[in-house]
C-alpha cells in the first residue's frame, strides 16, 4: 500500500481523450434521479415555516391549532432537536441555523416543520402554527454591523485574533492577518501609490435545483436519507451528531446532483426532515422552494474592501495592503480570512499584509461559493492593479507579468510555491489573438488574473475486476459536473484497458469508507489519486494471479497494457495474460480481483488563470454586453478536457452574473426583496457570447499524472476583468459590484457633470 | 376541493388522470403519472427546468394547470427518443458535453426540440434568445448552443 | 378552489358574478399561477375561459383588429397582417417572459394584472386600443389606459371581464414602436417602457402622435406632454429633446429592486427618443 504520488511525465492512451459521459443517457432522457425525484412507501410531505423578520426573539410557539388540521402527522420544533453539540460551537450553529432555538436571526430562518399526508395539509398547518416575535433591531450591510452603536448579532461574541480580547461585544467575531516585510518601508519606496474602497452584494449560487431530501428514521434507531448534496459521507456524520444517531445506523445516498457550486456542502434542511420522520414514524419528503433556497441557504459574503498597492516607476511593486470585511451570516466562519488568503497570491511581494474581518450580520449563513470568497479579494486588487498600471503607462498584462509569482516566491499567505501557472497564464494572454482583436464604439477590454488553492483530503474508493474483465468503480466524491467519465478515464489509463470497460458510480455512505466532500475543486483531483493507488493494488493482485497461473515468482511478472507478462527471456513462451483472462481464472486463483484505497489526498496543485473580456457599455442606459470572452487556466492534467473547458465556462458565467447584475437587495425591514430567479438575474442562454477557452497544463507533481483542481479558479477573474473592461470603454472605475445599469449610468453622468 | 377528471395524450399515449383543482400539470406529471423528468427548479416559469411541449408549443408545466391539460397533446422528455434510438438532440447534448450536472438538460431539450421543429435552421442568436427562458448554471450556456446547433445540421441532412 | 370551463361568454360572466370568494379569469395563466404558488394567496374559483372559440382567434374587422382573450402573444407574432400594421404592439407582447411564457402568455391578463411594468400596455395605449368587456348586463368597449387604475387594480367590476382586445385600423402614414429597458437581455420586467404612435402629414412632419410609458408610475401614463413636443416637428434634435424631457417630467417613480428614480427618469427620456424614431421610420415607410 505504499502509493508514491510522484508526477511522472508519460504518454497517455485515455487521459487527454474526450468520451462521452457515464451518465449521458440517463440525463438525456429524463431517467436520472436527483434529490426530489426518489419516493418511498408511506412518505409524507414536509414543509418548513420561516421567520419573517430578520431578528427577533421568539417568545412563544403554538402548535397545537396546526396539529389538528387532518392529515397533519408531525409537528417540530427546536424541543425536538435537542442540542446535543456538547460545547461544539460550529455545531450548534448549524443546529440553530436549521432551526431556531430562542432567536430568529435572518428573514427566512426556520422555527417550525410540518409532516403531513399531502402538500395541501402541510401548507394549511404552517399558515396555523402561531410563533410570537419580539422583533429585535437588525443589521444588513457588512460596514453598518461593524459600527459601534450596531444591533448586536450575539451578545456574547467577544473579537477573536486580537490581543488583547476586547472588553465589549461586537458583531466582528474574528480578526485575521497574513503576509510578510514591511508594508511602511515598502510604500515609502514607492514613486505611485494607488488605495481604493470597493464593495461586492451578496450573490447566491443559484443552482436550478431546490435542496431536497428524503428521511426515513427507524424506531430500531436506524436511518437512511436520500438527498442531493455535494457531500454525503458529511451529512452523514453531522445529520448523526445532531439526532444522535450511530454513524453506521444511517445510510446516506446521494441523489445526482442538480448544481451545488459550494452551497450543498452544509446541511439546511435534511436533520429537520429526519426530525420530522423520527416523530412521524414514516418517511418524510422534504424539498425546499426557490424562495427558500434564496432566503434559507447559503449565499456568498457580501463585502467591503480596502486595497493600497504601491509600485517604482519601472514597474516594480513595493508593497501591497489589503482591509478586507466579509459578511458571515448570522454565524461565525473563515470566509474574510479565505479572502485575505487569496487577495495577492498571484505576486511575488516583498512587503505584503492582509487583514480580514468576520462580520456577523442578519442575512442567512454563507456557505462556500466556488472558490468561496477569493473573486471579491481578485476584484478589489486586480482593479487596483489595472488602474496602478494605468498611471504607471504600462500595459496590464506585462505590469502583472512583471511582477507575477513564479516557482520559489514565498506566497503572501505563507507557503512557498512550486511549479505554478500564473506566469505562463499571462504570457498566453499576451500571444492571445483576442488582445489583438479590434474594439468597436463605446467597447472596451480588461483583463485580470485569479488565483484558488484547490483541496486534497479523505479519500476511498474501491475498484472491483469483474469475471469478464471489465471493471466497477465505486467513489465517494459526488459528481457534480462529468467526474463518473474523468475517473473512468483514469481507471482505464492506469490498467491499461478501454474508457468503455469501466463503469464507475458513486457509493453511499454504508458500502465505502469516508470521503470528504467534493469541494475545494477536489473531486477529480483526489478521487483520481486513489483511484490511480487502488488501480494498481489490483494490478499487484492481478499479477500474483498470472504468476500463480504461470507458477512463476511474482517478481518476474510486469503489468503492461492491460496484460500481465513473464518479465525475462527465460519465459519465452509464455503469451500475456489479460485482465480478462485472468479475470475468467479468478474463482481458481484466490477469488475475487479487487483494489482499495484509502488516503488523505495532499498536495492539490494552486491554480491560477487570467481571463481576458470585452463589453460593451451603453452610454445612455448604463447597459454592459459581454461581446467577447477568454478564459485561459492552468489544469495541471485536464483529464477529459470537455469538462475542463466546462468548468472554465461555467466559472466564467457566474462570474459574469455577478459582476453585472446579481445581488440580494434587503428592504429597510431586513426582509430580501428578490428570492427568485426574476430577480435576481443570473445570466441567460441570450445575455453571453461564445466562451472561449485554453488549457494550460503544468503538471502538479504531487498527482501521478499532473492532476489539478479545475473547477473554481475561472469564477476569481471575471469581476475585475469587466471592471477594467469597463474602465477601458468609458473610462469610469466601477468600485461596487454589481455593476449594474442604473450604477454605471450613475457613474457616467457624475463623471459628465463634473 | 372536488378533483377534476382529466382525458390527455401524453407522449402519443391515452391518459386518464384525477386531479385537485388546483394542481400544476408539473405536479401532476411528477407526482400522479411518474413523468420525473420534468423539474421544478422555480415554480414560478423563470427557469424552464419544467418545460414540455403543450399542442406544439413549448410551455412551463408549473405555469399550466393539470387540469387544463383535458384534450390536449403533450410530450415530455420521456417520449423524444424512439425507443433506444436517441433524439439528435440528446445524442449531441451528450457528444459536446452540454450537461454538467443535468437538472436543467431536460427542459432545455424540449425547448430546443420547439425551436427546430419551428425553424430547422436557426442562427446563434435565434438559438440563444428562443432558449432564454432555460437557465443552465454550470456550463455558460456554449456547449448547449453548439450543440442544438450541430443537432440542426445533422437533422437538416437528414430531411434534405 | 373549483375550475370550470364554460363554454360561453355568457357563463363566464354568470359564474363570476356569482362566485362566493376569489375568482380569477384564467387564459395563459402566466401570472394566475405564479400567485397561486404563493401560501398567501387564495382562490376560490378559476374560470378557464379557452374551451370559448372566439377567445383564442384574432378577426380583422372593417374598424381593425380583434383579438380574442385567450389568444397567445407568440401568436400575435405569427399574424403577418397584425404584425404589418402594428409592429409595436406586437413586439411589446413578444417581450413578455420566455418563449414558454409566449405561448401562454396574453395581452388581456398583461393588461388586467394592472401591472406599471406591463409591456404590453404602453404599446396598447399608443396604439389607442380599447378593451371589450362582457358582463351579465352585456358588453361595452372601455380604452385600455381605462383598464387598471393602480399596481395589482383594474376597473373592472364582478362579473366583468375583458373578451377581446381592439386595436384600431392603422391610419396612412402612421407608424407604432415599443421599447423597454432590462438588464439582461430576456426574462426580466421592464424597468422602463416606453410607446410611440405617430402619424405624419404628407410633408412629413407629426400630425399626431401618441406616447405611453410603463414602469414610471402607478399605472401606465399617457402623456399628452410628450406628444405634444414631437406634434409638427420632424423629429430634430430639438423635439427629440423636448419629448426626452416631457417623459422625464411625466414620470413619478419610485426606488425598487429594479431600478432608481434617477436611472428610471433618465432612461424613460433616451427609450422614448429611440422609440419615436423608429415609428418615424414605420410612418415613412407606410
Amino acid at each position: 500500500m505504499n502509493f508514491d504520488p510522484t508526477y511522472r511525465s508519460q504518454k497517455f492512451r485515455s487521459v487527454g481523450t474526450r468520451p462521452r459521459r457515464p451518465d449521458g443517457i440517463d440525463k438525456v432522457t429524463g431517467r436520472a434521479r436527483y434529490g426530489a425525484d426518489f419516493n418511498m412507501p408511506g412518505q409524507l410531505v414536509g414543509r418548513i415555516l420561516r421567520s419573517p423578520h430578520a431578528h427577533a426573539r421568539i417568545v412563544r410557539i403554538d402548535t397545537a391549532r396546526a396539529e389538528a388540521v387532518k392529515g397533519v402527522k408531525a409537528i417540530v420544533t427546536a424541543s425536538d432537536l435537542p442540542d446535543l453539540t456538547n460545547g461544539n460551537q460550529s455545531l450548534f450553529n448549524i443546529l440553530d441555523n436549521c432551526m431556531a432555538r430562542s432567536k430568529v436571526l435572518y428573514d427566512g430562518h426556520a422555527v417550525a416543520a410540518v409532516a403531513a399526508i399531502d402538500a395541501n395539509a402541510a401548507k394549511q398547518a404552517l399558515k396555523l402554527i402561531e410563533v410570537e416575535y419580539e422583533v429585535l433591531p437588525h443589521v444588513v450591510d457588512v460596514d453598518a454591523a461593524m459600527l459601534p452603536d450596531a444591533p448586536l448579532i450575539d451578545k456574547t461574541l467577544f473579537t477573536g485574533g486580537v490581543e488583547p480580547t476586547p472588553e465589549t461585544p461586537s458583531n466582528v467575531a474574528l480578526r485575521s492577518e497574513f503576509g510578510h516585510g514591511d508594508i511602511e518601508s515598502g510604500f515609502a519606496q514607492a514613486d505611485i501609490v494607488v488605495e481604493r474602497s470597493y464593495r461586492t452584494e451578496q450573490t447566491h449560487q443559484g443552482y436550478i435545483e431546490p435542496h431536497a431530501c428524503v428521511a426515513s428514521c427507524n424506531s430500531d434507531g436506524t436511518a437512511e436519507l436520500w438527498v442531493c448534496t455535494q457531500g454525503h459521507f458529511v451529512f452523514r456524520q453531522t445529520c448523526a451528531d445532531l439526532l444522535g444517531l450511530d454513524v453506521s445506523k444511517l445510510r446516506v445516498t446521494s441523489s445526482e446532483i442538480g448544481g451545488g457550486f459550494g452551497g450543498k456542502t452544509h446541511v439546511w434542511v435534511e436533520p429537520v426532515a429526519l426530525a420530522l420522520s423520527r416523530k412521524a414514524g414514516r418517511p418524510v419528503k422534504l424539498v425546499m422552494s426557490r424562495e427558500e433556497v434564496f432566503r434559507a441557504s447559503g449565499p456568498t459574503s457580501a463585502t467591503s474592501i480596502d486595497v493600497k498597492i504601491g509600485a517604482r516607476k519601472d514597474g516594480t511593486i513595493t508593497a501591497a495592503a489589503a482591509n478586507l470585511r466579509y459578511t458571515n451570516g448570522p454565524y461565525a466562519d473563515i470566509w474574510a480570512e479565505l479572502g485575505a488568503m487569496t487577495s495577492f497570491a498571484c505576486y511575488d511581494l516583498e512587503n505584503v499584509k492582509t487583514v480580514g474581518f468576520e462580520v456577523l450580520v442578519n442575512r442567512p449563513k454563507v456557505a462556500a461559493y466556488r472558490a468561496p470568497s477569493a473573486p471579491m479579494a481578485a476584484f478589489a486588487v486586480e482593479s487596483t492593479i489595472d488602474e496602478l498600471a494605468q498611471e504607471l503607462g504600462m500595459d496590464p498584462v506585462e505590469f502583472r507579468i512583471q511582477n507575477a509569482a513564479s516557482e520559489g516566491t514565498k506566497s503572501s499567505y505563507g507557503p512557498v510555491y512550486g511549479p505554478i501557472g500564473i506566469g505562463p497564464t499571462l504570457e498566453a494572454a499576451q500571444s492571445h489573438p483576442h488582445v489583438k482583436a479590434p474594439l468597436g464604439p463605446n467597447q472596451g477590454r480588461g483583463m485580470a488574473c485569479g488565483f484558488w488553492f484547490n483541496f486534497g483530503g479523505q479519500t476511498c474508493t474501491d475498484l472491483n475486476v469483474n469475471v469478464d474483465g471489465t471493471v466497477t468503480l465505486a467513489v465517494g466524491t459526488v459528481d457534480v459536473g462529468g467526474s463518473r467519465a474523468s475517473l473512468s478515464l483514469i481507471a482505464a489509463e492506469e490498467l491499461g484497458i478501454a474508457y468503455e470497460d469501466v463503469k464507475a458510480v458513486v457509493a453511499d455512505t454504508a458500502t465505502l469508507g469516508y470521503n470528504d466532500m467534493t469541494d475545494g475543486s477536489r473531486g477529480t483531483f483526489s478521487s483520481s489519486m486513489a483511484t490511480i493507488s487502488a488501480a494498481r493494488n489490483a494490478i499487484g493482485v492481478m499479477r500474483h494471479r498470472a504468476a500463480l497461473q504461470w507458477d512463476i515468482p511474482v517478481e518476474d511478472v510486469t503489468w503492461e497494457d492491460g496484460n500481465a507478462k513473464a518479465s525475462g527471456e527465460k519465459y519465452g513462451n509464455l503469451s500475456p495474460l489479460s485482465i480478462k483472462e485472468i479475470a475468467a481464472a479468478s474463482g481458481n486463483t484466490g477469488g475475487p480481483i479487487a483494489g482499495h484505497s484509502e488516503m488523505v489526498a495532499d498536495g492539490a496543485g494552486v491554480s491560477f488563470a487570467t481571463h481576458i473580456c470585452d463589453v460593451e457599455v451603453d452610454p445612455e442606459t448604463g447597459s454592459t454586453r459581454i461581446v467577447r470572452y477568454t478564459v485561459i487556466q492552468d489544469a495541471g492534467k485536464a483529464v477529459h478536457p470537455a469538462y475542463v473547458e466546462g468548468q472554465y465556462q461555467g466559472g466564467a458565467a457566474q462570474g459574469i452574473g455577478w459582476a453585472l447584475n446579481e445581488e440580494y437587495i434587503y428592504g429597510e425591514d431586513g426582509r430580501l426583496q428578490n428570492p427568485g430567479f426574476l430577480d435576481y438575474r443570473i445570466p441567460v442562454c441570450s445575455d453571453l457570447p461564445m466562451i472561449d477557452t485554453q488549457i494550460l497544463e503544468i503538471p502538479n507533481p504531487n498527482h501521478p499524472y499532473g492532476v489539478r483542481g479545475v473547477g473554481e479558479t475561472s469564477i476569481v477573474p471575471p469581476l475585475a476583468a469587466i471592471a477594467n473592461a469597463i474602465s477601458n470603454a468609458v473610462g469610469i472605475r466601477m468600485t461596487h459590484i454589481p455593476m449594474s445599469p442604473p450604477r454605471i449610468l450613475a457613474a457616467l453622468n457624475r463623471e459628465r457633470n463634473q | 376541493m372536488v378533483s377534476v377528471p382529466v382525458s390527455t395524450t401524453i407522449n402519443s399515449d391515452e391518459v386518464e388522470f384525477l386531479c385537485r383543482a388546483d394542481e400544476s400539470l408539473l405536479d401532476v406529471l411528477r407526482n400522479r403519472l411518474g413523468l420525473m423528468g420534468a423539474k421544478e427548479g422555480c415554480g414560478t416559469g423563470d427557469c424552464g427546468a419544467c418545460s414540455v411541449i403543450m399542442d406544439g408549443r413549448i410551455v412551463c408545466s408549473c405555469l399550466v394547470l393539470g387540469a387544463e391539460a383535458e384534450g390536449r397533446t403533450i410530450e415530455t422528455i420521456e417520449g423524444m427518443a424512439d425507443g433506444n434510438e436517441l433524439h439528435p438532440l440528446q445524442k449531441k447534448f451528450i457528444e459536446h458535453a452540454a450537461l454538467q450536472c443535468g437538472i436543467c438538460t431536460p427542459g432545455f431539450l424540449m425547448a430546443a426540440k420547439a425551436l427546430l421543429d419551428a425553424n430547422p435552421d436557426p442562427t446563434e442568436e435565434e438559438i440563444r434568445f428562443w432558449l432564454a427562458g432555460n437557465l443552465c448554471r454550470c456550463t455558460g450556456y456554449d456547449k448547449i448552443v453548439r450543440a442544438v446547433a450541430d443537432a440542426a445540421q445533422e437533422m437538416r441532412g437528414k430531411r434534405a | 378552489m373549483r375550475y370550470e370551463r364554460p363554454k360561453t361568454t355568457a357563463e363566464v360572466t354568470n359564474l363570476l358574478a356569482g362566485a362566493v370568494g376569489r375568482a380569477f379569469v384564467l387564459a395563459g395563466g402566466t401570472d394566475l399561477l405564479v400567485r397561486m404558488k404563493s401560501d398567501d394567496f387564495e382562490v376560490d374559483l378559476v374560470v378557464d375561459i379557452k374551451a370559448i372559440p372566439s377567445m383564442s382567434e384574432i378577426s380583422e374587422t372593417a374598424d381593425g383588429f380583434e383579438i380574442g382573450a385567450a389568444v397567445p402573444c407568440a401568436v400575435l407574432g405569427e399574424n403577418k397582417a397584425l404584425v404589418a400594421a402594428w409592429p409595436g404592439v406586437v413586439e411589446a407582447a413578444n417581450l413578455i417572459g420566455s418563449t414558454q411564457i409566449q405561448g401562454r402568455c396574453t395581452i388581456a391578463g398583461n393588461l388586467c394584472n394592472a401591472s406599471p411594468a406591463a409591456d404590453s400596455v404602453p404599446a396598447m395605449v399608443a396604439a389607442g386600443a380599447h378593451a371589450r368587456i362582457a358582463s351579465p348586463d352585456g358588453a361595452k368597449i372601455v380604452a385600455v389606459e381605462e383598464i387598471p387604475v393602480g399596481p395589482g387594480e383594474t376597473s373592472l367590476k364582478k362579473g366583468e371581464f375583458i373578451e377581446a382586445i381592439l386595436i384600431p385600423k392603422r391610419s396612412p402614414r402612421s407608424g407604432d414602436a415599443y421599447l423597454r429597458f432590462i438588464p439582461r437581455t430576456e426574462m426580466d420586467i421592464a424597468v422602463v417602457g416606453a410607446g410611440v404612435r405617430l402619424t405624419l402629414d404628407e410633408q412629413g412632419g407629426i400630425e399626431s402622435a401618441r406616447v405611453a410609458l410603463g414602469a414610471v408610475g402607478p399605472k401606465v401614463v399617457l402623456s399628452e406632454e410628450a406628444a405634444r413636443a414631437i406634434v409638427g416637428s420632424k423629429l430634430e434634435e430639438a423635439a427629440l429633446d423636448a419629448l426626452a424631457e416631457a417623459c422625464s417630467a411625466a414620470s413619478t417613480p419610485i426606488d425598487d429592486k429594479r431600478g432608481t428614480v434617477e436611472f428610471r427618469k433618465h432612461v424613460v427620456g433616451v427609450l422614448a427618443r429611440r422609440a419615436a424614431k423608429l415609428a418615424y421610420k414605420r410612418a415613412g415607410e407606410n
